[in-house]
């Protein structure tokens, strides 16, 4: 076993992107485009009161669900907090379930029930989203030991889709992403504290993107500005990352994943980006300036990813761009359609399912609440 | 605060109304601080904070961390030490992380020190749905609190109610929750005393009087027992309870109705299972069985976690389930 470094710095000569065929690149502009034009019809579907409750969009930060993912296997198990849609795409949910599920639809990922932030996807090893903030790290922390476990006690995978039976246990590593508001969150001291007693395979990534509502990282955490020293004190390999640029942040990202994965030991990342929009669909903003969101507006990740396809990997023309903006929009507005023709989940079927095993024995069954029908005591 | 054009004019909404006790406490007793996320430069998810910081500084309307433990803890720390503090939690699903402090804590301190140290603390908290909210924004969880002893729980409906309970909860000398419906936060107003007043803890109101069945209900729901009062036929006669506290429970006032009329319907909006319906469905037939013509009869949420928005409705009790329940201990 090499010893932990602590505090490592990536090394600026490390380009693992500049062997990535042209393909994957420009799949990675694709998704991320897709990310930002899927927010924004859900932006209009909102504010047309066709997505109820709470909506928190993730504009100005898809370059970090993007490059993080795309160093990942498609079997590495990944959980997330709320601000989740930009995870279930790039995790390769359907914009279809994900949409319907946003307009509450029972052909939405969790059949409409849970909402924009209860995104779930078993299949693409996407563990959700969670509502309680800081309370998925500690299952990104079960999610490695499981892994661990397969690995070192079991020696085949467990049961799971896509996994044949009695397959052979591979190194994985989980993500557990995190927002800069969960490092106050008790939960998450608790997870690290594990994953570094136990050495175990999970990535912490705070998307740093500097407020947690309207409480800025400096009025809400210490050491606001080393928040690597989180991850020393519980002996965990810290990294800062720059996640307005997607190459960077592969570059620093991928490396660091293969250790993990190599080694079979946690990270914490110190990811910083910005999201552009308020924090949900309700926010009146007052805690920054237009010139702060307009600073970071013109470091825009996407269109960098775009600029440096065209200009100097030369694999993307102008028209080629435009021709995958079209695609995009029509794949979105299919979304849209799709998730407004659906219907809504049955009451009568759906709103007792899945509390546990269907059917449960002992339960006073729905219909006989249900409007007209008698009520059974009488 | 000096009242606006609106609030002069038009009455106070149930968020005015607790943002009028918080001031006055607070004016009234140094003592008084309030903590949480976003309550001070924000003033709060709700707003219903607005204007205290500006008022009163950050070091008596506390922005803190995303930290429900923590927030919790330092409360009752506060109070330990003969302070007055008011946490706000955003949503009642955030107790969760609290959960610990609150119940294992709070409720326990003036049992465990044999009366010598006591928690006078007030926790606010949004409540219940049909805000079009997922769970954890939409939750019923008064009777996990109520459950546990050594701990208020109340529950106001209008805002008449909600600055005169506030201000009790505030100088009480025990842990109260003080649960918010957010339902009701500004759906409606109502013209109610400047000067400061309060409710007692433990008293139930009777909303409306009859003869023939008692009703019985708290926070958002009234207004659903309101509406089908409307429904129902001219010669059913309902006496109306809210219950304002739901910890402790006003057993004095529900069963003198339930004796009354001899016929009682309960609605609440949290799962029916282990409910406060329950609980009042004992207590009224330990105290009146002799008197009652009819069983009980409760109008709940199901027993499922709290859906999201499409079936919102399916599930929060409304007026056709009330009118139907109604109607069938009326026949019975
Ligand atoms: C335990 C808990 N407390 C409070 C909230 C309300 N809340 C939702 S998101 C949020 C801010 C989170 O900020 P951050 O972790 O930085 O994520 P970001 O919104 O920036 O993605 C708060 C306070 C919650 N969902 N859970
Ligand atoms: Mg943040």
């Amino acid at each position: 076993m090499s010893p932990t470094p602590t505090r490592s710095r990536p090394a600026s000569n490390v380009r693992p992107s500049a062997d990535l065929p042209d393909a994957t690149l420009v799949g990675w502009l694709r998704m991320m485009t897709l990310i930002r034009e899927f927010e924004n019809r859900s932006a209009q579907a909102y504010q047309q009161a066709k997505i109820g409750g709470f909506c928190h969009l993730y504009t100005g930060q898809e370059a970090v669900a993007v490059g993080t993912l795309g160093a990942l296997e498609p079997d590495d198990p990944v959980v997330h907090a709320y601000r989740d849609h930009g995870h279930a795409l790039a995790r390769g949910m359907d914009p279809k379930h994900c949409m319907a599920e946003m307009f509450g639809k029972i052909t939405g990922c969790a059949k409409g029930k849970g909402g924009s932030m209860h995104m779930f996807d078993k299949p693409h090893w996407f563990f959700g989203g969670h509502g309680i903030v800081g309370a998925q790290t500690p299952l990104g922390v079960g999610l490695a030991f499981a892994a661990k476990y397969e690995l070192e006690v079991l020696g085949t995978a467990l049961s799971n889709p896509g996994v044949d039976p009695g397959a052979p246990a591979k190194k994985k590593v989980a993500l557990a992403f995190l927002g800069d508001g969960a490092l106050n969150q008790g939960a998450l001291h608790e997870a690290m504290n594990l994953a570094g007693l136990w050495s175990l395979p999970c990535i912490f990534i705070v998307e740093n993107n500097g407020y947690s509502m309207g409480t800025s990282i400096h009025r809400g955490t210490t050491m606001a500005d080393d928040l690597l020293k989180k991850a020393d004190a519980y002996g965990i390999r810290g990294e800062v990352i720059d996640g307005l640029d997607i190459l960077r942040l592969y570059d620093a990202f991928k490396p660091l994943a293969d250790w993990c994965r190599a080694e079979q030991k946690p990270a914490f990342v110190d990811l910083k980006t910005y999201r552009y929009l308020g924090h949900s669909m309700s926010d009146p903003q007052k805690y920054r300036t237009k010139d702060e969101v307009d600073r970071y507006k013109s470091m825009d990740s996407i269109e960098r990813l775009a600029k440096h396809l065209m200009e100097e990997r030369r694999c993307l023309t102008p028209a080629a761009l435009d021709e995958m903006h079209a695609e995009l929009h029509r794949i979105v507005m299919e979304a849209l359609e799709f998730a407004e023709s659906s219907p809504s989940p049955d009451p009568a079927t759906e709103l007792y399912s899945d509390v546990l095993v269907n059917p449960m024995p002992g339960m006073s069954p729905i219909r006989e609440y249900v409007h007209g029908e008698k009520n059974p005591l009488l | 605060m000096p009242r606006s054009e609106m609030m002069i004019e038009k009455g106070l909404t149930l968020v005015d109304a607790i943002n009028e006790a918080l001031y006055q406490e607070m004016e009234r007793d140094d003592r008084v601080v309030i903590l949480g996320e976003d309550v001070g430069l924000n003033g709060g998810v709700f707003r219903v904070t607005d204007g205290l910081q500006k008022r009163f500084g950050p070091d008596r309307v506390v922005d803190t961390p995303l930290a429900e433990s923590g927030i919790m803890g330092t409360a009752i720390g506060l109070a330990m030490a003969g302070m007055r503090p008011v946490p706000e939690i955003q949503f009642e699903g955030f107790l969760g992380p609290a959960f610990d402090q609150l119940v294992n804590h709070a409720a326990r301190y003036r049992t465990r020190s044999r009366g010598a140290i006591t928690v006078p603390m007030t926790v606010r908290v949004p409540v219940g749905g049909g805000i079009h909210a997922p769970e954890l924004h939409s939750d019923s969880p008064e009777a996990i609190y109520a459950h546990q002893p050594g701990l208020k729980v109340v529950m106001p409906s209008t805002p008449y109610d909600a600055k005169g309970l506030l201000t009790s909860a505030i100088r009480d000398p025990d842990p109260v929750i003080f649960f918010e419906p957010k339902r009701v936060y500004r759906s409606f107003r109502e013209h109610i005393p400047e000067e400061e007043y309060t409710i007692p803890i433990g008293q139930a109101k009777v909303v409306s009087e009859g003869s023939d069945i008692t009703m019985i209900s708290w926070g958002a729901t009234v207004f659903q027992c309101l509406e089908a009062l409307d429904q129902l036929p001219e010669d059913v006669s309902v006496e109306l309870i809210d219950l304002r506290t739901i910890d402790p429970i006003d057993e004095d006032a529900i069963c003198q109705s339930a004796e009354k009329t001899g016929r009682v319907v309960i609605v609440h909006e949290a799962p029916k299972t282990c409910g406060l319906g329950a609980e009042l469905a004992t207590i009224i037939q330990e105290r009146c069985f002799l008197h009652l013509e009819a069983p009980v009869q409760r109008v709940c949420g199901f027993d499922t976690v709290m859906p999201y928005y499409k079936l919102e409705l399916e599930y929060l009790p409304d007026a056709a389930r009330i009118v139907e329940a109604l109607q069938q201990v009326a026949a019975y």
